[in-house]
């Protein structure tokens, strides 16, 4: 029962964590990354969520 | 953990495109404003230098600024050829850059709910504008948002200080919200703390191209947008989020 428990908290906390590292991913790439063509794309959008931007 | 994804997916959505419309009545205008004063086509203080003269005294001033050609002259080609390409990114960005906070937010609240903190409507709302402060108040009272042609330190620099920023405020806050007994709260508030203590980068002086009336309106605005839009993504999320999946 215990183990169970422990298992199925454990999933939980994995599929937490992986949600939270595909919106970060998300998140960096909006704004962080540095490729010229990216970073034109999303240039104004940057500018205006206080991204570092260039 | 398809209900998880979809919900923040959903609202991300949304608020993205919130975001991108009050982007466009309150904050797009000043940006293309500021590109004419970048590009020279408008000057400050007209008559104290030619644009020539005042590009020849920054380029010397900031030699590793990234304001010559290469920089910024492909805003303005997209800026006067295509408009609607523009603004459609903004669009795009907009809502994958909501859907980006979305997701972490919601990973939040899920960790919350598992040690059993009940999150209603209001707290959502409240979610959502912790949210707004550690992505966007916190770092901007260090990096305020800046207008194109506006100078400013190192680049990798400033994105180092501004992530650091944005997760010292996420602990900071859930542990001064949630922490248990005064010390967890008060070292809560003291990471929060901790990056405006250190510093963020910035520059010996000041070499802005654009009236300062602008910048300010610009820096308010943009603030407002995201507090508006991340309150609207947190409410949204909790309501989708304890809604019964679809079938």
């Amino acid at each position: 029962m215990n183990l169970i428990q422990t298992s199925a908290r454990s999933s939980v906390l994995a599929q937490t964590l992986f949600v939270a590292l595909v919106g970060l991913t998300l998140v960096f790439a909006a704004g962080f990354a540095q490729s010229q063509g990216l970073h034109d794309a999303a240039h104004d959008m940057r500018h205006s969520t206080g991204f570092p931007c260039h | 953990m398809k209900h998880m994804l979809s919900s923040a997916l959903v609202a991300g959505f949304a608020a993205g495109l919130l975001c991108a419309l009050l982007q466009f009545l309150l904050v797009q205008p000043e940006i293309v404003l500021a590109e004419r004063y970048e590009a020279g086509e408008l000057v400050h203080f007209q008559g104290l230098a030619s644009p020539e003269e005042r590009a020849a005294a920054m380029a010397q001033a900031m030699p590793d600024m990234d304001m010559t050609a290469e920089g910024s002259e492909h805003h303005h080609d997209e800026g006067s050829e295509g408009g609607a390409h523009r603004q459609a990114l903004t669009v795009l960005f907009a809502v994958l850059t909501y859907c980006g906070y979305g997701l972490v937010l919601l990973a939040a609240m899920n960790l919350a709910e598992q040690v059993g903190i009940k999150l209603g409507l209001s707290q959502g709302i409240l979610w959502g504008l912790a949210g707004f402060l550690a992505f966007q108040m916190m770092p901007a009272l260090g990096l305020q948002p800046d207008l194109p042609g506006t100078p400013s330190a190192d680049l990798t620099a400033r994105q180092i200080w501004w992530a650091a920023t944005a997760a010292a405020t996420g602990v900071g806050l859930w542990f001064a919200a949630y922490g248990q007994g005064l010390w967890q709260r008060a070292a809560g508030l003291v990471v929060l703390v901790a990056p405006h203590l250190w510093g963020a980068p910035e520059l010996a002086s000041f070499g802005g191209i654009v009236p300062p009336e602008l910048a300010s309106s610009f820096a308010a605005r943009s603030l407002a947008v995201g507090m508006v839009t991340w309150a609207v993504l947190g409410g949204l999320i909790v309501t989708l989020w304890h809604s019964d999946p679809a079938p």
